[in-house]
């Protein structure tokens, strides 16, 4: 899936101090502002209820693809063994329900595990090609608060004074985020 | 209350740790590291070698003979997958039992597992003794009927399981590594670094909206892979336990291979994190002393729980009454394979004991040795499994002897190349401790730093 840039600009402040930016974040949050981001070099927890974030859905891609990995697993263990072409071995029924619980399980697994890493990819719109970076140290020891120019109260200077009074070390213009 | 010890040690900030971490990486490849990679280069060529000859020539250039028809391969199949066995334990149990130690050795105890189970994963897909039709081994519509695969035979289990946890340990290995590939690609001096890393992070910029999926999706994959790890060590045991031989057919099967598997495994990732540590002296602050007591105190323990089982078998196969059984057990220690039943019962349950002591459990060298021995066990207990039971059981005129040829020795010793090189790879081109998971937990165990959780 090819990267579709986000075609919009706006302003970053640079943290040194991740308690900091938690409380920059619940700061610019309850200042009105909707469509902003954290950038940090770790996942800095208590971030998802500063920025009032949604828990992830993820897990349902799972159930719903674990789900579907079993009912398919033992399907198709009924289709061959019992169906398609019904071999007796070992005097065992043709439909071994026992003995298909193994391949069942792992098929669960392998199909819940798989489909957890494909909606993260979705969700996450990776893998980004090129991805515009704000600051190189956003990897390493620094933390952001992007704020869009999209945002209905988008204003340079009062987000400029915002960030000041939170604390930030830097505040950064961003041409594409 | 006893203070927490520090989980990362001297005084680091951020920026210390991303470069502790990545400087194996950024640095020119060094004369030594050459050197091993060169080294372990030509021994896995050793064993390719080994493996041509092996599919030229057939799987009688082997020891295998009637009635011992299980030998070398799968002995050293059962031995690697269950090395792979600690990687899983350490990325994922420990994870959901927020163990915060296990930051400092996952990664590369993941490496470890990844590289293990691809080693392991040749053994029998070349003892079908064609492996150009392995092919056959996968349910796929075919003209041959179709002739399906036995969903009722053990070994088919055994691909499921070890093709799954390939999978699934890769996948989590790799989305784990994707933060600190961003950072490594964020650091990056020159175009080819900056292209390759930039390719292989995805793009990962680290945002918290991502973050927040991210860390879920870390969460379900280390909850799957939790039964998944115990799954493929008792699937594994199934391919003897399902059968009717005495010695093979019993119920302790599953949780005294999964406990011997975890053993196995830690005393491998032991004598790795040794080696890494004279390697690179920085990486001794993440991976220190009191993680390495951690785990040979988990060494212990699970020594002890092989030994259990080792006492149980006993039991069962006189308490029993059945003559057959018995006559294995009697067999297994004081048959013409006694000194492989006591080499087991010495480097598994006896050795490990000197872990009770401190000194021992701390010190770098009595470890380095005490882990070797327990590898050496391991591969013995699968041994004793294997052919002991093999080569008496109830007609005494199908009874015979198992004899190593030369391809049986270079198979075992040439599998450790293949492993080896590809961990060589691993240490240099890829960050051998997780960055991303380090940072939040550096402050535990220091007073005064805020070191919450």
């Amino acid at each position: 899936m090819a990267h579709t840039p986000l075609k919009f600009g706006g302003l970053a402040g640079i943290w040194s101090d991740e308690h900091q930016l938690l409380k920059a974040a619940e700061a610019v949050r309850k200042a009105g502002f909707t469509r902003f981001e954290a950038i940090t070099p770790f996942p800095v927890h208590g971030m998802d209820q500063a920025m009032g974030l949604k828990p992830s859905w993820i897990p349902w891609v799972t159930f719903i693809f674990g789900l579907a990995g079993c009912s398919l697993a033992l399907l198709f263990q009924w289709y061959v063994a019992a169906y398609d072409w019904p071999l007796n071995i070992g005097g065992k029924p043709f439909f071994s329900l026992p003995a298909f619980i193994p391949v069942t399980f792992e098929l669960t697994i392998l199909f819940g595990g798989l489909s957890t890493v494909a909606a993260l990819f979705v969700v996450c719109r990776l893998p980004a090609v090129n991805p515009p970076i704000i600051d190189t140290r956003l990897t390493d020891d620094r933390f952001a608060i992007f704020i869009a120019e999209t945002d209905k109260n988008y204003d340079l200077e009062k987000i400029d004074q915002l960030f000041r009074q939170l604390g930030a070390e830097e505040i950064k213009k961003v041409a594409e985020f | 209350m006893i203070p927490r010890k520090p989980l990362v040690t001297g005084d680091k900030t951020y920026a210390d740790i991303t470069r502790d971490i990545c400087e194996p990486v950024e640095s020119p490849i060094s004369k030594g590291w050459l050197a091993l990679f060169g080294a372990s280069g030509v021994w896995f060529l050793f064993y390719l070698g080994i493996i041509g000859v092996i599919v030229f020539f057939g799987t009688g250039m082997m020891g295998i003979t009637h009635p011992i028809g299980w030998g070398t391969m799968i002995v050293t199949f059962v031995f690697w997958i269950g090395i792979g066995h600690a990687g899983t334990l350490i990325s994922a149990i420990l994870f959901l039992f927020r163990q915060k130690w296990r930051t400092g050795i996952a990664r590369s105890a993941e490496a470890m597992t990844i590289f293990a189970v691809m080693t392991a994963g040749l053994f029998p897909a070349l003892h079908t003794g064609r492996p150009w039709l392995d092919l056959w081994l996968f349910p796929y519509p075919n003209q041959r009927g179709p002739l399906w695969v036995n969903f009722r035979s053990p070994l088919l289990w055994d691909v499921f399981a070890v093709s799954t946890y390939f999978t699934i340990s890769l996948v989590f290995w790799y989305l784990g590594m994707v933060p600190d590939l961003a950072t490594l690609r964020d650091r990056a001096k020159n175009k080819v670094s900056k292209l390759a890393y930039g390719a292989l992070s995805l793009g990962w910029r680290g945002s918290n909206r991502h973050w927040s999926h991210y860390e879920t999706a870390y969460l379900i994959l280390a909850g799957l892979s939790t039964p998944l790890v115990l799954s493929v060590h008792s699937i594994v045991s199934f391919d003897f336990a399902i059968s009717l031989l005495p010695g093979w057919h019993t119920t302790i099967f599953p949780p005294y291979f999964v406990a011997g598997a975890i053993f196995s495994g830690f005393a491998m990732v032991v004598t790795l994190m040794i080696l890494v540590r004279i390697a690179y002296p920085k990486i001794r602050d993440y991976v220190t002393v009191d993680h390495l007591e951690v785990m040979n105190k988990i060494i212990m323990t699970t020594g002890l729980m092989v030994g259990y089982a080792y006492g149980s078998e006993f039991f069962i196969a006189w308490y029993s009454g059945n003559i057959y059984e018995k006559y294995a057990f009697v067999n297994r220690a004081f048959g013409p394979y006694w000194w492989s039943y006591w080499i087991m019962v010495s480097c598994n349950v006896l050795i490990p004991q000197l872990f009770w002591f401190k000194s021992v459990r701390r010190g770098i060298v009595p470890m380095f040795i005490i882990s070797i021995f327990v590898n050496i066990g391991m591969w013995f207990e699968r041994f004793v499994i294997t052919v002991t039971s093999l080569h008496r059981d109830f007609l005494p005129a199908s009874w015979g002897m198992f004899y190593f040829t030369w391809v049986d020795i270079g198979l075992i010793f040439g599998s450790f190349g293949m492993f080896f090189t590809f961990f060589m790879i691993f240490i240099r081109f890829l960050p051998m401790v997780a960055i991303a998971e380090v940072k939040p937990v550096m402050n535990v165990g220091k007073p005064g730093k805020g070191g919450h959780h």
